[in-house]
């Protein structure tokens, strides 16, 4: 192994070897490796049905890799209990599938998972953090597509992740929650000092907000390294 | 008008099976006609269910010259066949069968067990084989229906299980709710039978007893003690099938496996 890689490998925090995915003889995914450091957002993009989602799923082992596997912090993922390992690597959807309740029901839901109680002081700083000042004793229910991806944000993040995989979280909403929800991933990026890997069908979301891009096709990585390196100016 | 055609009686059940079924058909056809596709379902079902019965006629004529004791094996053997036939209502749920068999076995067993030695059910065979079978099949019933709900309830919040397993949740906590929503669904028909008990429907077992002659009052509290008894053996099946079945979602690694195509 080189120096380089071998330091490289030592400073990301999410690194994918090799990772495979087949289903009844099909296969969705083949031979994706990558890795990703704190701070980084790494943006996966391609057409659909590339195999985006489901290397994002992967990730937090939702689904089992048929071949390869992931590292987190150096350790194989397969090592660690499953329900440690996704409060280590959040997760936020397309649709953010918040449960009924208010938001502060919704923000206690990860942390009550350990039997921690998530008090109303960090819950309100939460929900100020995400633009959601005052709304701790909202119903999900009536708010907006904007505003519920917000929340579902600040629900991943109460559980104090490293890693957060975002899949399409602005493809159901508007130009402007779309550019809210961007602005405010990548302030979380920084603030946090999280590790951020995000599914993007749209080119253009990805130039904006990634700081290194992967390219699927049909299941396979054909291309990786900047935004602009990978889809042009 | 069958009874003059057919001087004996088994000739006359044949003929009174035959008019049956053939009513049950026309229902199926009208059904067609409204798109409502039943023919090959309904056609094997009434084919299976004559040919099962009179084998188990046939086999409660044997046994009525054989020992109390002989009843148990046909009794494992209903069980045996009914968690085999409801978990077919759990499609894609691994271990579904096994499930089925141990919940049919606990809660008619228990049931049946308790029952019979309380003196409530008679060791005869006459009486054991019927009364056992119908809270066996009932239980099957019930099993079959709390089954099939989880698995409907599981796949379309297949999104929210997910949601809750990546916030780092335990498996089994994630499908509680629809596993209670099953239990409570799959007991329906059995508490609704017990409400409607004299006023909708008289039972089989009941007209039955009224026909050989028991003393009408006795038969009706000995129906509402068999209704009552399918009652406790089905909520205890649907109880313990959905606490089983729960862990069966998902595999080793904590991952929702009861998903639709990927």
């Amino acid at each position: 192994m080189s120096a380089p890689n071998h330091k490289a490998q030592l400073e990301a925090v999410l690194r994918a070897e090799k990772l495979g995915r087949e289903v009844a003889g099909k296969t969705i995914l083949s031979d994706i490796s990558f890795d990703v450091a704190t701070r980084d957002l790494l943006g996966i993009v391609g057409a659909s049905g590339s195999g985006k989602s489901s290397l994002l799923r992967l990730l937090n082992r939702l689904d089992e890799p048929t071949s390869g596997t992931v590292y987190l912090d150096g350790r194989d993922y397969r090592q660690l209990p499953p329900r440690d390992l996704r409060r280590r690597v959040g997760m936020v959807t397309q649709r953010p599938f918040l449960f009924p309740g208010d938001a502060a029901t919704n923000l206690r839901f990860g942390p009550a998972q350990r039997g921690e109680t998530f008090p109303d002081a960090e819950i309100a700083r939460l929900l100020e953090r995400v633009g959601l000042s005052g709304f701790a004793a909202s119903e999900v229910s009536v708010l907006s597509g904007g505003e519920q991806q917000r929340v579902s944000l600040a629900r991943a993040l109460a559980n104090r992740p490293e890693v957060l995989l975002l899949d399409e979280p602005t493809s159901a909403l508007d130009e402007e929650s779309k550019l809210g929800i961007e602005e405010l991933v990548g302030s979380l990026v920084q603030d946090h000092d999280l590790t951020c890997v995000m599914v993007t069908h749209d080119r253009d979301q990805a130039r904006r907000i990634c700081n290194r891009v992967i390219l699927l096709e049909a299941g396979h990585l054909i291309r990786s390294g900047t935004a602009v390196e990978v889809l042009g100016a | 008008m069958l009874k003059s055609m057919f001087p004996s009686q088994i000739a006359l059940g044949l003929a009174q099976a035959a008019i049956a079924a053939i009513m049950a058909l026309a229902v199926v056809l009208l059904a067609r006609r409204k798109n409502v596709h039943l023919e090959s379902d309904a056609a094997i079902a009434l084919l299976r269910g004559i040919v099962q019965i009179v084998a188990v006629g046939s086999i409660l004529a044997l046994l009525l010259k054989a020992p109390r004791w002989t009843s148990v094996f046909l009794l494992v053997g209903m069980v045996l066949a009914a968690g085999s036939i409801s978990a077919k209502r759990a499609k894609n749920i691994p271990g579904a069968a096994k499930v089925s068999t141990y919940s049919i076995a606990a809660g008619a067993g228990l049931v049946t067990a308790i029952m019979t030695w309380a003196g409530v059910i008679d060791t005869a065979i006459t009486s054991l084989i019927p009364v056992g079978s119908m809270i066996i099949a009932n239980a099957m019933n019930t099993n079959g229906l709390a089954l099939n709900r989880f698995r409907s309830e599981v796949l379309s919040h297949a999104g929210e299980i997910e949601t809750a397993l990546a916030l780092g949740a335990a498996p089994e906590a994630t499908v509680a709710r629809y596993a209670e929503s099953s239990i409570h669904s799959s007991l329906i028909p059995a508490i609704d039978n017990l409400r409607s008990l004299g006023i909708v429907w008289i039972p089989g077992l009941m007209t039955g007893m009224l026909l050989s002659g028991a003393n009408p009052m006795y038969a009706a509290i000995y129906q509402f003690v068999v209704i009552a008894m399918i009652l406790a053996s089905s909520g205890l099946t649907s109880l313990l099938s959905t606490m089983m079945i729960r862990s069966h979602a998902f595999s080793p690694a904590d991952q929702l496996v009861l998903r639709g195509a990927e």
